[in-house]
């Protein structure tokens, strides 16, 4: 089982990014996606910073995939696009089926992220003829429902040549819309949002009215309030046959985060404290997401 | 004469008014008021309007096929969740039915179910559902390379440059949301209901789910409500209280407390309706399987009088004050907006 950094998802400055990822090479993670995947307005990296920052840490020894864009409705956005996928070296994570089209017709094998609807081994099967090679579970799905996808797959033929990864700790995304929430809540149009969002590098909290976390605002993405945390499933998801452990990014305490899931994932640890205390873990078990499951 | 227009215009001519069906009375309403085609459900969690009473069994939906058909009226069935194993067979029976029925088009979203379709049923039409989130011509490319769907219909989030922009390199007919309620989150992947409720429209067919709402009365004569135990909002005495989807409350950033992610209010594109047949789309779809024959009847019959008068005259087209006016009055918060279509509003 191998242990990924999924990319960015907040917008963070350019030397906060260049920061994270030299300590990131020097960490027990054995792959690295990079990339911006939620706004194209966000440029503190452009694209071919982001591939040559990729080469780098594919030099220093770490499996390199571009994670891109997550909704798609502009030229400008399929032209960066095609610019990721004409890189000549480096994976793609599709995050749009724009970009599984792309990379099929360039022949290239593929990364499908967990913004591509795959519900059932039908799709993935859909995609593996596509060239995917490895796919990332969509967040709400549980694991018992991987665990039948999986056993599809075996049927269908094509479970050994892919890889499965799951999300497995940060805020989850949830939903991308038109609308910019982090500009509306500081009462900015989108067209002129100042990149209010790079002064919440955790994304925004947003409450109910009692004060209960319920989701977090990041520009056109919504995430889950609570830190998703799957650190305690990690030996059921090796039973099921995941190849990958996904952890997204956040400006705290990640290296805790990444020698806690090293050590669970080696089965080298004695004893859980997750990180934060309040993570929820419903969705693996079938439930509300922001439930917290006893384990 | 047809043949030497602009392939648009043509298309512009036989826009197409797609209506919500949510029962037999609410068919014969959108049909005896003007519908081009009317979209229905079946009576499980295979579509995303997977609500108690609501959709049809069977021998209704032969019966709609009937009514519709004497009429001249197309049937499309929405089979538009996304299966997961343990109930493939359910969606796979559904796509089975849609063929018997010999309807005019299956609405899908899940690319095992167009798959089947595509395979086991090669002269049913596929239009790719809204649920499918494709928001751009590459994306469009895919679904028609890959399973030969004939439209597609649009996510509420593109502006109108936008969808001229798809509309001008898209491989297949687009339709796009003309009226009703506003996802305010790109059709397909959202899960804020699933997070809070267990239920999303991909694996449940239902957001913000009735099962999981309580209204709950304060001794200040307001009102609460809730999804799962967690406050949507809240409403002072006299306050006018709308059902609680997750979009629509009202939340606290940054010390302020409001409709965080959107108000309560409706989609309305009457007044964009030339732009749409010049950009090329084929058809304007209406929201609203859920909504009352009596609201199906009004919003239809103003949609057919603003499409035959702006086909008679695109030019001299203008949204009329009675239309706007009958449209407002049904409108969830009484409002409407241009939604996604308008810069300003994103």
């Amino acid at each position: 089982m191998k242990l990924s950094m999924g990319p960015v998802l907040f917008f963070w400055q350019r030397e906060a990014v260049y920061q994270f990822y030299r300590e990131l090479a020097e960490q027990p993670v054995d792959v690295i996606y990079l990339g911006e995947a939620v706004c194209s307005k966000r440029r503190e990296l452009k694209t071919q910073d982001w591939i040559d920052l990729g080469r780098e840490l594919a030099a220093d020894g770490k499996q390199v995939v571009l994670s891109s864009l997550a909704l798609i409705e502009a030229e400008s956005e399929l032209k960066t696009l095609r610019r990721l996928c004409d890189n000549g070296d480096l994976w793609l994570e599709a995050n749009d089926m724009g970009a599984v089209q792309m990379l099929s017709e360039r022949k290239l094998p593929f990364v499908s992220g967990s913004a591509i609807n795959v519900y059932n081994a039908r799709s993935l099967q859909a995609l593996y003829r596509r060239g995917m090679r490895r796919w990332v579970m969509p967040v709400e799905l549980s694991g018992e429902t991987l665990a039948a996808i999986l056993t599809d797959a075996q049927a269908l033929g094509f479970a050994d040549q892919i890889e499965t990864e799951v999300f497995s700790y940060g805020h989850l995304p949830l939903a991308y819309s038109a609308r910019c929430f982090s500009a509306r809540a500081r009462n900015l149009p989108k067209d002129n949002c100042q990149f209010v969002c790079l002064e919440y590098p955790q994304g925004m909290p947003l409450a109910s009215q009692e004060d209960q976390s319920v989701f977090t605002i990041n520009g056109i993405q919504t995430m889950s309030g609570q830190v998703y945390n799957l650190l305690p499933e990690v030996d059921e998801m090796k039973r099921i046959g995941v190849d990958l452990v996904r952890l997204s990014p956040r400006p705290e305490a990640m290296a805790e985060v990444i020698a806690q899931y090293r050590a669970r994932i080696d089965g080298t640890d004695d004893g859980i404290a997750a990180i934060p205390a309040d993570a929820v873990n419903g969705y693996w078990y079938k439930s509300a997401g922001l439930v917290n499951t006893q384990r | 004469m047809m043949a030497s227009l602009h392939p648009q215009l043509q298309q512009g001519l036989s826009m197409e008014l797609v209506c919500p069906a949510g029962n037999y009375p609410s068919l014969k309403a959108a049909v005896d008021s003007g519908a081009d085609a009317v979209y229905i459900g079946f009576k499980d969690d295979t579509n995303a309007r997977h609500f108690a009473g609501l959709n049809f069994n069977d021998k209704k939906a032969f019966k709609a096929l009937d009514y519709a058909r004497d009429r001249g009226v197309k049937v499309f069935v929405a089979v538009n969740t996304y299966p997961q194993p343990q109930g493939w067979e359910r969606w796979t029976k559904a796509v089975d039915l849609a063929a018997d029925l010999g309807v005019d088009a299956l609405i899908a979203a899940d690319m095992g179910v167009l798959g089947y379709a595509a395979e086991r049923h090669p002269e049913l039409g596929l239009h790719l559902s809204v649920q499918g989130s494709a928001t751009n011509y590459e994306s469009l490319k895919f679904y028609h390379s890959e399973f030969g769907i004939r439209r597609a219909v649009l996510p509420r989030v593109l502006s109108m440059s936008q969808v001229r922009h798809v509309a001008s390199q898209s491989p297949v007919e687009l339709e796009v949301f003309a009226f009703g309620s506003l996802c305010i989150m790109a059709e397909g992947r959202c899960y804020l209901s699933s997070y809070v409720t267990d239920q999303s429209p991909n694996t449940c067919g239902a957001c913000s789910p009735a099962n999981a709402v309580r209204w709950e009365e304060q001794p200040n004569g307001g009102l609460e409500t809730r999804l799962n135990n967690v406050l949507i909002d809240r409403y002072e005495p006299g306050e006018n209280a709308g059902y609680p989807t997750l979009c629509k409350g009202r939340f606290r950033v940054e010390g302020n407390t409001f409709h965080a992610l959107e108000e309560p209010t409706s989609l309305n594109t009457l007044e964009l309706l030339p732009q749409l047949q010049e950009v090329g789309v084929s058809a304007v779809k209406i929201e609203g399987r859920q909504r009352s024959p009596a609201y199906v009847e009004q919003v239809v019959s103003v949609w057919r009088q603003a499409i035959d008068a702006m086909q008679a005259n695109p030019a001299e087209y203008a949204a009329k004050h009675e239309w706007m006016a009958a449209l407002d009055a049904v409108s969830e918060g009484s409002q409407t907006t241009l939604g996604a279509y308008s810069r300003p509003w994103q």
